[in-house]
Protein backbone atom coordinates (compact mmCIF):
# COMPACT_ATOMS: atom_id res chain seq x y z
CA UNK A 1 0.00 0.00 0.00
CA UNK A 2 2.36 2.87 -1.74
CA UNK A 3 1.07 6.82 -0.06
CA UNK A 4 -0.10 8.76 -2.94
CA UNK A 5 2.05 11.59 -3.29
CA UNK A 6 1.08 15.42 -4.09
CA UNK A 7 1.10 15.99 -8.12
CA UNK A 8 0.88 19.88 -7.71
CA UNK A 9 4.09 21.36 -6.16
CA UNK A 10 3.83 24.88 -4.93
CA UNK A 11 7.46 25.48 -6.47
CA UNK A 12 9.19 25.62 -9.49
CA UNK A 13 12.80 26.15 -10.39
CA UNK A 14 13.15 29.27 -12.74
CA UNK A 15 16.89 28.70 -12.94
CA UNK A 16 19.69 31.16 -13.42
CA UNK A 17 22.99 32.10 -11.46
CA UNK A 18 23.92 35.21 -9.45
CA UNK A 19 27.17 36.32 -8.50
CA UNK A 20 28.23 39.28 -6.35
CA UNK A 21 32.15 40.00 -5.49
CA UNK A 22 33.40 42.53 -3.18
CA UNK A 23 36.10 45.09 -3.22
CA UNK A 24 38.07 47.50 -1.21
CA UNK A 25 35.98 50.36 -2.33
CA UNK A 26 33.07 48.67 -5.14
CA UNK A 27 30.91 46.02 -5.11
CA UNK A 28 29.66 44.15 -8.49
CA UNK A 29 26.35 42.36 -8.66
CA UNK A 30 25.45 40.32 -11.59
CA UNK A 31 22.95 37.93 -12.99
CA UNK A 32 21.98 36.35 -15.88
CA UNK A 33 18.64 37.34 -17.85
CA UNK A 34 17.24 34.04 -18.75
CA UNK A 35 14.22 32.77 -16.87
CA UNK A 36 13.36 28.75 -17.41
CA UNK A 37 10.61 26.22 -16.24
CA UNK A 38 11.65 22.59 -17.10
CA UNK A 39 13.36 22.98 -20.18
CA UNK A 40 11.68 25.85 -21.82
CA UNK A 41 12.50 29.12 -21.75
CA UNK A 42 10.03 31.97 -20.84
CA UNK A 43 11.97 34.60 -21.75
CA UNK A 44 15.33 36.04 -22.35
CA UNK A 45 15.69 39.58 -20.62
CA UNK A 46 14.33 38.82 -17.02
CA UNK A 47 16.34 40.52 -14.13
CA UNK A 48 16.98 38.71 -11.32
CA UNK A 49 18.69 41.95 -9.36
CA UNK A 50 16.55 44.37 -7.30
CA UNK A 51 17.70 47.50 -5.72
CA UNK A 52 16.67 47.46 -2.35
CA UNK A 53 18.50 50.36 -0.56
CA UNK A 54 20.67 53.17 -2.42
CA UNK A 55 23.85 50.78 -1.27
CA UNK A 56 22.32 47.63 -1.12
CA UNK A 57 21.62 45.25 -4.35
CA UNK A 58 19.74 41.96 -4.28
CA UNK A 59 20.51 39.29 -6.84
CA UNK A 60 18.32 35.97 -6.18
CA UNK A 61 17.82 32.40 -8.49
CA UNK A 62 15.35 30.11 -7.52
CA UNK A 63 11.10 30.45 -7.87
CA UNK A 64 11.11 33.73 -9.31
CA UNK A 65 7.11 33.80 -7.63
CA UNK A 66 9.02 33.78 -4.52
CA UNK A 67 11.75 35.84 -5.41
CA UNK A 68 9.41 39.02 -6.72
CA UNK A 69 7.45 38.55 -3.31
CA UNK A 70 10.36 38.60 -0.94
CA UNK A 71 11.49 41.63 -2.82
CA UNK A 72 8.28 43.49 -2.31
CA UNK A 73 8.96 42.36 1.59
CA UNK A 74 11.93 43.92 2.10
CA UNK A 75 11.10 47.18 -0.24
CA UNK A 76 8.44 48.14 1.90
CA UNK A 77 10.13 46.98 5.22
CA UNK A 78 12.98 49.56 3.98
CA UNK A 79 10.35 52.25 2.90
CA UNK A 80 8.80 52.04 6.71
CA UNK A 81 12.23 52.53 8.04
CA UNK A 82 12.93 55.33 6.10
CA UNK A 83 9.89 57.05 7.05
CA UNK A 84 10.76 55.67 10.98
CA UNK A 85 14.62 56.66 10.81
CA UNK A 86 14.57 59.75 8.00
CA UNK A 87 17.62 57.39 6.61
CA UNK A 88 18.81 54.96 3.94
CA UNK A 89 19.04 51.43 5.85
CA UNK A 90 22.89 50.42 5.83
CA UNK A 91 23.56 46.85 3.51
CA UNK A 92 24.51 45.07 6.85
CA UNK A 93 21.37 46.07 8.21
CA UNK A 94 19.48 45.17 5.07
CA UNK A 95 21.42 41.73 5.64
CA UNK A 96 20.20 40.84 8.88
CA UNK A 97 16.73 41.95 7.65
CA UNK A 98 17.13 39.65 5.10
CA UNK A 99 17.76 36.60 7.19
CA UNK A 100 15.44 36.94 9.38
CA UNK A 101 12.15 38.14 6.53
CA UNK A 102 13.52 34.40 5.05
CA UNK A 103 13.32 32.56 9.01
CA UNK A 104 10.27 34.04 9.38
CA UNK A 105 8.67 30.85 6.55
CA UNK A 106 10.95 28.35 8.04
CA UNK A 107 8.39 26.18 7.95
CA UNK A 108 7.11 27.02 3.58
CA UNK A 109 10.50 28.80 2.81
CA UNK A 110 11.07 31.24 0.04
CA UNK A 111 12.95 29.19 -2.93
CA UNK A 112 15.12 31.76 -3.33
CA UNK A 113 18.68 31.66 -3.27
CA UNK A 114 20.05 35.61 -2.67
CA UNK A 115 23.03 37.16 -2.72
CA UNK A 116 22.96 40.71 -1.22
CA UNK A 117 25.50 43.36 -2.47
CA UNK A 118 26.52 46.77 -1.43
CA UNK A 119 28.59 49.41 0.09
CA UNK A 120 29.43 49.32 4.02
CA UNK A 121 29.20 52.61 5.89
CA UNK A 122 33.09 52.70 5.37
CA UNK A 123 32.27 52.82 1.89
CA UNK A 124 33.81 49.05 1.46
CA UNK A 125 31.84 46.46 -1.09
CA UNK A 126 30.31 43.77 1.53
CA UNK A 127 28.43 40.73 0.02
CA UNK A 128 26.56 38.41 1.95
CA UNK A 129 25.41 35.11 1.25
CA UNK A 130 22.17 32.76 1.96
CA UNK A 131 20.37 29.94 2.00
CA UNK A 132 16.50 29.40 1.74
CA UNK A 133 15.65 29.51 5.12
CA UNK A 134 17.63 32.55 5.91
CA UNK A 135 21.18 31.65 7.56
CA UNK A 136 23.62 34.47 6.39
CA UNK A 137 27.66 35.01 6.28
CA UNK A 138 29.35 38.15 4.98
CA UNK A 139 31.93 37.28 2.43
CA UNK A 140 34.37 38.30 -0.06
CA UNK A 141 32.30 36.97 -3.05
CA UNK A 142 29.72 34.48 -3.70
CA UNK A 143 27.75 32.68 -6.60
CA UNK A 144 24.18 31.51 -6.21
CA UNK A 145 22.14 29.38 -8.37
CA UNK A 146 22.15 26.48 -11.09
CA UNK A 147 25.63 28.07 -11.94
CA UNK A 148 27.11 28.17 -8.77
CA UNK A 149 28.82 24.61 -8.30
CA UNK A 150 30.70 25.79 -11.82
CA UNK A 151 31.53 29.86 -10.62
CA UNK A 152 32.66 29.36 -6.63
CA UNK A 153 35.40 26.80 -7.86
CA UNK A 154 36.71 29.24 -10.20
CA UNK A 155 36.45 32.50 -7.86
CA UNK A 156 38.51 30.45 -5.02
CA UNK A 157 41.06 29.94 -7.54
CA UNK A 158 41.22 33.67 -8.50
CA UNK A 159 40.14 35.36 -5.20
CA UNK A 160 40.54 33.08 -2.79
CA UNK A 161 40.64 35.28 0.73
CA UNK A 162 41.88 34.45 4.16
CA UNK A 163 38.69 33.51 6.30
CA UNK A 164 37.21 36.09 8.83
CA UNK A 165 37.92 33.65 11.11
CA UNK A 166 41.66 33.28 10.98
CA UNK A 167 43.29 35.27 14.45
CA UNK A 168 45.22 37.26 13.67
CA UNK A 169 42.64 38.49 11.52
CA UNK A 170 43.62 39.18 7.75
CA UNK A 171 41.42 41.18 5.42
CA UNK A 172 38.78 39.50 3.16
CA UNK A 173 38.32 42.01 0.85
CA UNK A 174 39.45 41.17 -2.84
CA UNK A 175 42.79 43.24 -4.49
CA UNK A 176 40.87 43.44 -7.18
CA UNK A 177 40.20 46.60 -8.95
CA UNK A 178 36.65 47.30 -10.63
CA UNK A 179 37.78 46.72 -13.82
CA UNK A 180 39.15 43.33 -13.11
CA UNK A 181 36.35 42.35 -11.07
CA UNK A 182 33.75 43.15 -13.39
CA UNK A 183 36.12 41.11 -16.41
CA UNK A 184 36.42 38.34 -14.02
CA UNK A 185 32.32 38.19 -13.42
CA UNK A 186 31.80 38.10 -17.00
CA UNK A 187 34.46 35.08 -17.87
CA UNK A 188 32.05 33.56 -14.70
CA UNK A 189 29.21 33.97 -16.54
CA UNK A 190 30.45 33.04 -20.21
CA UNK A 191 32.19 29.91 -18.72
CA UNK A 192 28.99 28.90 -16.58
CA UNK A 193 26.72 29.21 -19.93
CA UNK A 194 29.39 26.26 -21.79
CA UNK A 195 28.09 23.79 -19.32
CA UNK A 196 25.07 25.11 -17.90
CA UNK A 197 21.37 25.02 -19.47
CA UNK A 198 19.92 27.30 -17.21
CA UNK A 199 22.14 29.95 -17.71
CA UNK A 200 22.71 32.42 -20.47
CA UNK A 201 20.86 34.69 -23.24
CA UNK A 202 22.75 37.62 -21.32
CA UNK A 203 24.12 38.76 -17.76
CA UNK A 204 23.37 42.44 -16.42
CA UNK A 205 26.04 43.32 -13.81
CA UNK A 206 25.35 46.29 -11.35
CA UNK A 207 28.57 47.91 -10.52
CA UNK A 208 28.28 50.50 -7.14
CA UNK A 209 31.05 52.54 -6.16
CA UNK A 210 31.34 56.18 -4.33
CA UNK A 211 30.51 57.88 -7.46
CA UNK A 212 27.14 56.21 -7.59
CA UNK A 213 25.48 53.04 -9.72
CA UNK A 214 26.51 51.89 -12.90
CA UNK A 215 24.75 49.17 -14.76
CA UNK A 216 26.33 46.93 -17.72
CA UNK A 217 24.81 44.28 -20.02
CA UNK A 218 26.58 41.72 -22.03
CA UNK A 219 25.41 39.05 -24.72
CA UNK A 220 25.91 35.40 -23.89
CA UNK A 221 25.40 32.63 -25.44
CA UNK A 222 21.45 31.86 -26.69
CA UNK A 223 21.21 28.53 -26.68
CA UNK B 1 2.36 -6.75 5.64
CA UNK B 2 2.81 -10.18 4.61
CA UNK B 3 6.09 -9.60 1.61
CA UNK B 4 6.22 -13.01 -0.84
CA UNK B 5 9.31 -14.25 -0.70
CA UNK B 6 8.89 -17.53 -2.86
CA UNK B 7 10.85 -16.37 -5.65
CA UNK B 8 13.88 -17.10 -3.18
CA UNK B 9 13.17 -20.54 -1.83
CA UNK B 10 15.06 -22.83 -4.14
CA UNK B 11 12.42 -24.86 -6.44
CA UNK B 12 14.25 -28.43 -6.59
CA UNK B 13 16.20 -29.90 -3.78
CA UNK B 14 20.03 -30.24 -4.28
CA UNK B 15 21.03 -33.23 -3.43
CA UNK B 16 18.47 -35.62 -5.01
CA UNK B 17 15.80 -36.82 -2.84
CA UNK B 18 18.12 -36.78 0.40
CA UNK B 19 15.57 -34.47 2.45
CA UNK B 20 17.71 -34.72 5.46
CA UNK B 21 20.64 -32.46 4.14
CA UNK B 22 17.93 -29.93 3.30
CA UNK B 23 16.59 -29.38 7.22
CA UNK B 24 19.64 -28.93 8.43
CA UNK B 25 19.81 -25.15 8.14
CA UNK B 26 22.59 -24.27 6.10
CA UNK B 27 21.84 -25.29 2.38
CA UNK B 28 18.21 -23.60 2.82
CA UNK B 29 18.07 -19.85 1.53
CA UNK B 30 18.23 -17.73 4.40
CA UNK B 31 15.62 -16.11 5.46
CA UNK B 32 14.96 -12.41 6.67
CA UNK B 33 13.28 -10.79 10.12
CA UNK B 34 11.21 -8.34 9.02
CA UNK B 35 9.69 -5.77 11.28
CA UNK B 36 6.10 -6.17 11.43
CA UNK B 37 5.23 -2.35 10.23
CA UNK B 38 2.32 -0.96 8.14
CA UNK B 39 4.35 0.67 5.43
CA UNK B 40 7.45 -1.16 4.59
CA UNK B 41 8.66 1.37 2.30
CA UNK B 42 8.54 4.35 4.56
CA UNK B 43 9.95 2.52 7.45
CA UNK B 44 12.99 1.45 5.20
CA UNK B 45 13.36 5.18 4.35
CA UNK B 46 13.45 6.41 7.65
CA UNK B 47 15.96 3.81 8.61
CA UNK B 48 18.03 4.78 5.76
CA UNK B 49 17.73 8.24 7.34
CA UNK B 50 18.59 6.92 10.72
CA UNK B 51 22.08 5.84 9.80
CA UNK B 52 22.81 9.05 7.50
CA UNK B 53 25.52 10.83 9.04
CA UNK B 54 23.98 13.37 11.32
CA UNK B 55 24.94 17.78 11.30
CA UNK B 56 28.08 17.70 9.46
CA UNK B 57 30.18 19.95 11.65
CA UNK B 58 32.70 19.26 14.81
CA UNK B 59 32.23 21.44 17.90
CA UNK B 60 33.16 21.20 21.36
CA UNK B 61 33.36 22.18 24.76
CA UNK B 62 34.63 21.44 28.44
CA UNK B 63 34.76 22.86 31.58
CA UNK B 64 38.15 22.85 33.41
CA UNK B 65 39.87 24.80 36.46
CA UNK B 66 39.82 28.36 34.40
CA UNK B 67 36.57 28.50 33.12
CA UNK B 68 35.32 27.04 29.80
CA UNK B 69 36.84 26.14 26.46
CA UNK B 70 34.92 26.33 23.37
CA UNK B 71 36.36 24.92 19.77
CA UNK B 72 34.56 24.36 16.40
CA UNK B 73 35.26 23.75 12.94
CA UNK B 74 33.71 26.46 10.34
CA UNK B 75 32.71 23.89 7.50
CA UNK B 76 29.02 23.80 5.99
CA UNK B 77 28.27 20.85 3.49
CA UNK B 78 24.49 20.59 1.19
CA UNK B 79 24.94 17.28 0.45
CA UNK B 80 28.58 16.40 -0.22
CA UNK B 81 29.30 20.29 -2.31
CA UNK B 82 30.78 22.40 0.57
CA UNK B 83 28.69 25.59 0.78
CA UNK B 84 30.83 27.17 2.84
CA UNK B 85 34.36 27.54 4.32
CA UNK B 86 33.92 30.20 7.03
CA UNK B 87 30.85 29.64 8.90
CA UNK B 88 30.70 30.87 12.21
CA UNK B 89 30.13 27.60 14.63
CA UNK B 90 30.53 29.78 17.98
CA UNK B 91 27.79 32.36 18.07
CA UNK B 92 28.23 35.39 20.47
CA UNK B 93 24.69 35.26 22.44
CA UNK B 94 26.52 37.97 24.93
CA UNK B 95 30.15 38.69 25.96
CA UNK B 96 29.65 36.32 28.67
CA UNK B 97 28.00 33.27 26.89
CA UNK B 98 28.76 31.48 23.87
CA UNK B 99 26.91 29.30 22.00
CA UNK B 100 27.43 26.36 19.72
CA UNK B 101 26.13 25.68 16.24
CA UNK B 102 25.74 22.24 14.89
CA UNK B 103 22.41 21.31 12.32
CA UNK B 104 21.27 23.38 10.28
CA UNK B 105 22.91 26.77 10.23
CA UNK B 106 19.56 29.24 9.65
CA UNK B 107 17.86 27.02 12.37
CA UNK B 108 20.76 28.08 14.72
CA UNK B 109 21.70 31.34 13.49
CA UNK B 110 18.54 32.48 14.45
CA UNK B 111 17.47 30.90 18.05
CA UNK B 112 20.84 31.99 19.02
CA UNK B 113 20.14 35.23 18.18
CA UNK B 114 16.36 35.34 19.82
CA UNK B 115 18.38 34.09 22.76
CA UNK B 116 20.50 36.68 22.83
CA UNK B 117 17.69 39.04 22.72
CA UNK B 118 15.55 37.23 26.07
CA UNK B 119 19.00 37.24 27.71
CA UNK B 120 18.95 40.98 27.34
CA UNK B 121 15.35 41.42 28.09
CA UNK B 122 15.80 39.42 31.64
CA UNK B 123 19.24 41.69 32.34
CA UNK B 124 16.53 45.01 31.96
CA UNK B 125 13.78 43.48 33.59
CA UNK B 126 15.76 41.72 36.17
CA UNK B 127 18.98 44.33 36.55
CA UNK B 128 20.99 41.28 37.29
CA UNK B 129 22.57 38.86 34.44
CA UNK B 130 20.80 35.40 33.27
CA UNK B 131 22.46 32.45 34.36
CA UNK B 132 23.76 29.82 32.26
CA UNK B 133 21.22 27.73 33.64
CA UNK B 134 18.02 29.81 32.65
CA UNK B 135 19.86 31.09 29.42
CA UNK B 136 19.96 27.25 28.19
CA UNK B 137 16.12 26.27 29.34
CA UNK B 138 14.98 29.70 27.37
CA UNK B 139 16.52 27.60 24.21
CA UNK B 140 15.39 24.08 25.53
CA UNK B 141 12.07 25.46 25.48
CA UNK B 142 11.33 26.78 22.17
CA UNK B 143 13.50 24.13 20.65
CA UNK B 144 10.90 21.75 22.73
CA UNK B 145 7.52 23.40 21.22
CA UNK B 146 8.87 23.16 17.84
CA UNK B 147 9.61 19.39 18.58
CA UNK B 148 8.60 17.28 15.65
CA UNK B 149 8.66 20.35 13.03
CA UNK B 150 11.87 19.49 11.53
CA UNK B 151 14.27 21.61 13.21
CA UNK B 152 17.81 20.73 13.55
CA UNK B 153 19.75 21.91 15.96
CA UNK B 154 22.53 20.57 18.10
CA UNK B 155 23.99 23.24 20.35
CA UNK B 156 26.14 24.06 23.62
CA UNK B 157 25.59 26.91 26.30
CA UNK B 158 28.94 27.89 27.83
CA UNK B 159 29.19 30.81 30.11
CA UNK B 160 30.52 32.13 33.51
CA UNK B 161 27.47 33.29 35.68
CA UNK B 162 27.40 33.53 39.64
CA UNK B 163 27.69 29.92 39.65
CA UNK B 164 31.34 30.46 37.96
CA UNK B 165 32.25 28.20 34.73
CA UNK B 166 28.29 26.87 33.11
CA UNK B 167 28.13 24.13 30.10
CA UNK B 168 24.53 22.73 28.48
CA UNK B 169 23.83 20.74 25.55
CA UNK B 170 20.99 21.31 24.04
CA UNK B 171 18.89 19.87 20.71
CA UNK B 172 16.26 20.01 18.79
CA UNK B 173 14.99 16.86 20.45
CA UNK B 174 14.26 18.78 23.63
CA UNK B 175 17.52 17.76 24.97
CA UNK B 176 19.31 19.73 27.44
CA UNK B 177 21.65 17.92 29.51
CA UNK B 178 24.51 19.82 32.14
CA UNK B 179 28.06 18.49 31.74
CA UNK B 180 31.61 18.73 31.93
CA UNK B 181 32.57 18.01 28.33
CA UNK B 182 30.60 17.56 25.07
CA UNK B 183 30.99 17.21 21.69
CA UNK B 184 28.65 17.67 18.88
CA UNK B 185 28.55 17.01 15.33
CA UNK B 186 29.94 13.88 12.82
CA UNK B 187 33.28 14.51 13.89
CA UNK B 188 32.50 14.38 17.51
CA UNK B 189 33.49 10.83 17.69
CA UNK B 190 37.08 12.10 16.70
CA UNK B 191 36.97 14.74 18.96
CA UNK B 192 36.01 12.38 21.69
CA UNK B 193 38.92 10.40 21.44
CA UNK B 194 41.41 13.07 21.78
CA UNK B 195 39.41 15.42 24.02
CA UNK B 196 39.36 12.06 26.58
CA UNK B 197 42.60 11.25 26.24
CA UNK B 198 44.06 14.71 27.42
CA UNK B 199 42.05 15.63 29.30
CA UNK B 200 42.83 17.08 32.88
CA UNK B 201 40.90 19.42 35.15
CA UNK B 202 43.91 21.34 36.38
CA UNK B 203 45.25 22.21 32.88
CA UNK B 204 46.35 25.92 32.17
CA UNK B 205 44.19 27.93 29.80
CA UNK B 206 46.94 27.31 26.70
CA UNK B 207 47.06 23.77 27.41
CA UNK B 208 43.26 23.61 27.32
CA UNK B 209 43.37 26.08 24.51
CA UNK B 210 45.95 23.46 23.00
CA UNK B 211 44.09 20.45 23.52
CA UNK B 212 40.65 21.88 22.08
CA UNK B 213 42.47 22.77 18.91
CA UNK B 214 44.32 19.57 18.45
CA UNK B 215 40.73 17.44 18.73
CA UNK B 216 39.13 19.89 16.29
CA UNK B 217 42.25 19.29 13.68
CA UNK B 218 42.00 15.31 13.97
CA UNK B 219 37.96 15.58 13.63
CA UNK B 220 38.88 17.16 10.64
CA UNK B 221 41.57 15.49 9.25
CA UNK B 222 39.24 12.19 9.38
CA UNK B 223 35.71 13.73 8.99
CA UNK B 224 35.21 14.65 5.52
CA UNK B 225 32.31 17.13 6.91
CA UNK B 226 34.61 18.96 8.91
CA UNK B 227 37.29 21.42 7.98
CA UNK B 228 38.31 25.19 7.53
CA UNK B 229 39.11 27.07 10.02
CA UNK B 230 39.52 25.66 13.68
CA UNK B 231 38.21 28.63 16.53
CA UNK B 232 39.08 28.18 19.44
CA UNK B 233 37.45 30.59 22.53
CA UNK B 234 37.66 30.58 26.38
CA UNK B 235 35.07 31.81 28.59
CA UNK B 236 36.27 33.38 32.05
CA UNK B 237 35.04 35.17 34.93
CA UNK B 238 35.10 38.63 32.81
CA UNK B 239 33.54 37.00 29.66
CA UNK B 240 34.73 35.42 26.52
CA UNK B 241 37.81 35.81 24.29
CA UNK B 242 38.48 34.29 21.25
CA UNK B 243 41.87 32.40 21.29
CA UNK B 244 42.94 31.49 18.27
CA UNK B 245 41.32 30.62 14.72
CA UNK B 246 44.00 28.10 12.83
CA UNK B 247 43.49 26.86 9.24
CA UNK B 248 43.61 23.20 9.60
CA UNK B 249 45.19 22.57 6.43
CA UNK B 250 48.24 24.63 8.03
CA UNK B 251 47.95 23.13 11.40
CA UNK B 252 48.33 19.80 9.57
CA UNK B 253 51.63 20.80 8.74
CA UNK B 254 52.20 22.33 12.01
CA UNK B 255 51.58 19.41 13.39
CA UNK B 256 52.99 17.11 11.33
CA UNK B 257 55.34 19.13 9.65
CA UNK B 258 57.05 17.14 6.40
CA UNK B 259 60.78 16.18 6.51
CA UNK B 260 62.84 17.53 3.96
CA UNK B 261 63.60 13.86 1.72
CA UNK B 262 67.15 13.06 1.29
CA UNK B 263 67.99 13.92 -2.43
CA UNK B 264 70.47 11.29 -3.82
CA UNK B 265 73.97 12.45 -5.27
CA UNK B 266 73.19 13.50 -8.88
CA UNK B 267 75.13 12.68 -11.51
CA UNK B 268 77.20 15.19 -13.49
CA UNK B 269 77.93 15.00 -16.84
CA UNK B 270 81.17 13.72 -17.53
CA UNK B 271 83.20 16.48 -18.84
CA UNK B 272 84.75 15.49 -22.19
CA UNK B 273 88.29 15.72 -22.28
Amino acid sequence: MTKEHANWSPYDNNGGTCVAIAGADYCVIAADTRMSTGYSILTRDYSKICKLADKSFMASSGFQADVKALQKVLSSRHLIYQHQHNKQMSCPAMAQLLSNTLYYKRFFPYYAFNVLGGLDSEGKGCVFTYDAVGSYERVGYSAQGSGATLITPFLDNQLKSPSPLLLPAKDAVTPLSEAEAVDLVKTCFSSATERDIYTGDSVEIIILNANGVRRETEQLRRD
Amino acid sequence: MKLDFSGLESSAPLYGGNNELLSDGFSAAPSFDLPVTSDFDDFQKNSIQMVKPAKGTTTLAFIFKDGVMVAADSRASMGGYISSQSVKKIIEINPYMLGTMAGGAADCQFWHRNLGIKCRLHELANKRRISVTGASKLLANILYSYRGMGLSVGTMIAGWDEKGPGLYYVDSEGGRLKGTKFSVGSGSPYAYGVLDSGYKYDMTIDEAAELARRAIYHATFRDGASGGVASVYHVGPTGWTKLSGDDVGELHYSYYPVEPAVVEQEMTEAVAV
